[in-house]
């Protein structure tokens, strides 16, 4: 199955351990020199995915192919892929430099070439000056900016990334995030990122699977991920603060929850035509129109502020719609006090809808 | 209980942040510990390991004194007392020149016996051990587990129960009498105990270095001499402890699977102490007991620190 364009296929996976099943007939295509964030919750089954892929583990069934190959019962050195784990995994008791070479030197590579390469990703690193150190005297960032060159020097088609920022502390995590974008700019691989980091999500990805017990729940750009969620899971899980759902009925164009009626003309729905239903209605907090935008929304409103959480660059409004908490965000010079009442505009074209029943996206 | 010290102790033992630095790096708390001297419990603490020291010591003190008084001493002295005149005679005659039963050269025979029994015994239990411990640990086979409950059940059968069976299975190998028969059974005999150890050793070094360096190429024995053995010095030298002294102390198997020529010191030595003719030299006894003695006694000392080292890492980890 020689498929161009394509860097990774996954088909039909599935992966138990005993009686427990954590991937479940699993499909992805990835493109060559794609950026692909695996995202979800915690046991969720992103490791297994890449371990999968690794070929660390060995799946119950179905067949990944690396560049048209199919690679599912091939040995991982043999499948042109480098990894990198969340505790870096660099071996104590050698160098650098040993680290670096040690994949080199089981594929008997000859010792010139293998100089070259080290030398040259540790440019691309910029840890030259590290090279004869062992693992402990290094800092948390160096060591897994050694551990991304492991990956390097062996000139891998796709880069496998597992959780690799999640022990560098914020303000690392953030320079480390953009030097692993930039690699990736310069290189042009195949890289797989998984996370559970929603900001490391948006910030990397050219597109983004999000993960839910062993599925793909969605693939797709960050963009169409945000603003156009498949399903009331995904449009909870991604965005922070999270979107506001309001539980109500869909009836010839308009969503009724309690005394609220919201015109839903301009919302596209992904049918042309649907029946009346119960339906769920999710609007962002940041979608939300405040202050003097919102004369130019098209549904307006009336709320009264229950609490206020400053945040610096913004602030968070909490107040009260159709009986339920609702989220708001504001400008962060905006002055409002509990007991406030404020006008609020809503664009149902950034509105999502969902079925009530099965919760995916009208 | 939680004293500051001993945590501080444990976290130096731990396989993961004690010698891989790239996996871990929590450090223990630094610099001086605060310290009372002489707190109440400091003096029970002392004072019961002084009593308890003392309590264990002194038989030894009884038998290095005993082996250097000539027989006319021993009779009239006082069992504590040192000698009044030093002599080496008892030691000289129990190396070289007591009678065991045919033959009257000393112990010197059974020293070369037992280093001739152990030193093999010990390399090829603890390589075989290390190795399975490995695989069961990051290699799991189909019926690895059932390999490995065999081989735990195996560490409760009573010796006894397999005393004959083995005569039987030596003799139908061609092995039984012969020094390598009885290095067979003390390989297997040491089977369950270290592969036990050596597993929990492996199973508690971070799995993630073990896929990098399948992602790396390595395969079974690369990672294991390479990544594997490097980073478990504790761990060998445990179970090459346990190994010594256990196979340097064996009689049982000494006495049943080996021929007279071939008896092991601890052997030679019940020989010569329970010899029934002449008088009871109890100088030479002494002597020729601490010989035997002094291999396992000195194992001790040369390693005893990074025996408890590797003995807590496992408790910690097991
Ligand atoms: N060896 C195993 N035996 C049984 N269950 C396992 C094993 N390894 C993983 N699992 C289960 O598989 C599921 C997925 O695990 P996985 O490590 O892939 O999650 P994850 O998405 O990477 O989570 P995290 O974000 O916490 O790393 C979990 O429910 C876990 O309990
Ligand atoms: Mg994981």
């Amino acid at each position: 199955m020689l498929v161009p364009n394509h860097s990774v296929r996954i088909r039909d996976l599935t992966l138990t351990f005993g009686a427990v099943t954590v991937l479940e007939a699993l499909n992805l295509d990835i493109h060559e020199g794609e950026f692909l964030v695996l995202l979800g919750s915690s046991g969720c089954g992103k490791s297994t995915l890449l371990n999968c892929i690794a070929g660390l583990l060995e799946p119950t069934d179905g067949q990944i192919f690396i560049k048209g190959r199919n690679v599912t019962w091939l040995e991982p050195s043999e499948r042109g892929i480098g990894m990198v784990f969340q505790s870096y995994a660099l071996y104590p008791q050698m160098t650098v430099r040993g680290n670096l070479s040690f994949g080199l030197k089981n594929a008997r590579m000859p010792q010139a070439e293998i100089d070259a390469r080290i030398a040259k990703a540790a440019r691309i690193l910029q840890m030259e000056s590290l090279l004869d150190r062992k693992p402990a005297a290094l800092s948390g960032g160096q060591r897994q900016r050694v551990a991304i060159g492991r990956a390097l020097v062996r000139d891998v088609d796709v880069f496998l990334f597992d959780e690799p920022l999640s022990n560098l502390d914020a303000k690392l995590r953030a320079d480390l995030r953009v030097e692993i974008k930039r690699l990736h700019q310069n290189l042009d691989n195949t890289m797989i990122y998984v996370t559970h980091d929603q900001v490391e999500a948006m910030t990397l990805a050219d597109r983004i699977a999000i993960m839910r017990a062993g599925k793909v729940l969605q693939l797709g750009t960050p963009d169409e991920i945000y603003n156009r969620p498949q399903n009331k899971y995904v449009a909870d899980f991604i965005g922070s603060p999270s979107m506001n759902f309001l539980d109500g009925h869909y009836e010839r164009g308009t969503f009724r929850s309690g005394d609220l009626s919201i015109s839903m003309d301009g919302y596209k729905l992904a049918m042309p035509q649907i029946a009346d239903r119960p339906a769920i209605l999710g609007i962002r907090p940041e979608h939300v129109a405040t202050g003097a935008l919102v004369a130019a929304a098209p549904i307006h409103g009336e709320v009264v502020v229950d609490l206020v959480e400053p945040m610096g660059s913004d602030t968070l409004v909490w107040a009260q719609v159709a009986g339920k908490p609702f989220r708001i965000r504001m400008d962060g010079q905006a002055r409002v006090a509990p007991g406030d009442r404020i006008p609020i505009g809503l664009d149902p074209a950034k509105a999502s809808l969902f079925d009530a029943k099965t919760e995916e996206r009208l | 209980m939680a004293d500051p010290a001993s945590l501080n102790t444990l976290a130096a033992l731990d396989p993961v942040h004690g010698r891989t630095g790239a996996v871990g790096d929590m450090a223990g708390p630094r610099g001086r510990r605060p310290r009372r001297a002489l707190s109440r419990g400091n003096i029970m603490l002392y004072g019961i390991l002084l009593l308890v020291s003392v309590y264990y010591l002194l038989p030894l003190w009884v038998m290095v004194m005993t082996s250097l008084k000539g027989m006319p001493e021993i009779r009239v002295g006082n069992i504590f007392a040192p000698p009044m005149e030093v002599t080496f005679q008892p030691w000289v005659k129990a190396w070289a020149e007591a009678c065991t039963g045919l033959n009257c050269d000393g112990l010197s025979r059974g020293f070369w016996n037992s280093v001739r029994i152990t030193v093999p015994s010990v390399v090829v239990s603890i390589a075989v051990a290390s190795v399975s411990g490995y695989a069961l640990a990051r290699w799991r086979f189909k019926g690895s587990e059932a390999f490995f409950a065999i081989l735990l059940i195996g560490a409760f059968i009573p010796y006894q129960v397999m005393l004959y069976p083995i005569v039987i299975l030596l003799r139908e190998l061609g092995l039984y009498g012969s020094l390598s028969g009885l290095v067979l059974v003390h390989t297997i005999f040491g089977m369950p105990i270290n592969v036990l150890l050596f597993r929990n050793y492996f199973a508690a070094m971070p799995e993630e270095l073990f896929k990098a360096a399948r992602v790396d190429g390595a395969g079974f024995w690369r990672i294991f001499f390479q990544i594997m053995m490097p980073m478990s010095l504790p761990i060998f030298v445990v179970s090459m402890i346990i190994q010594i002294t256990g196979i340097w102390n064996d009689f049982l198997f000494g006495v049943v699977f080996t021929v007279p020529e071939n008896y092991p010191m601890t052997v030679q030595l019940n020989n010569i102490v329970a010899s029934v003719q002449g008088v009871k030299e109890y100088n030479v006894n002494m002597a020729a007991t601490l010989l035997t003695g002094l291999v396992p006694l000195i194992v001790y000392f040369a390693s005893g620190k990074l025996f408890v080292r590797g003995i807590a890492a496992g408790a910690v980890k097991g």
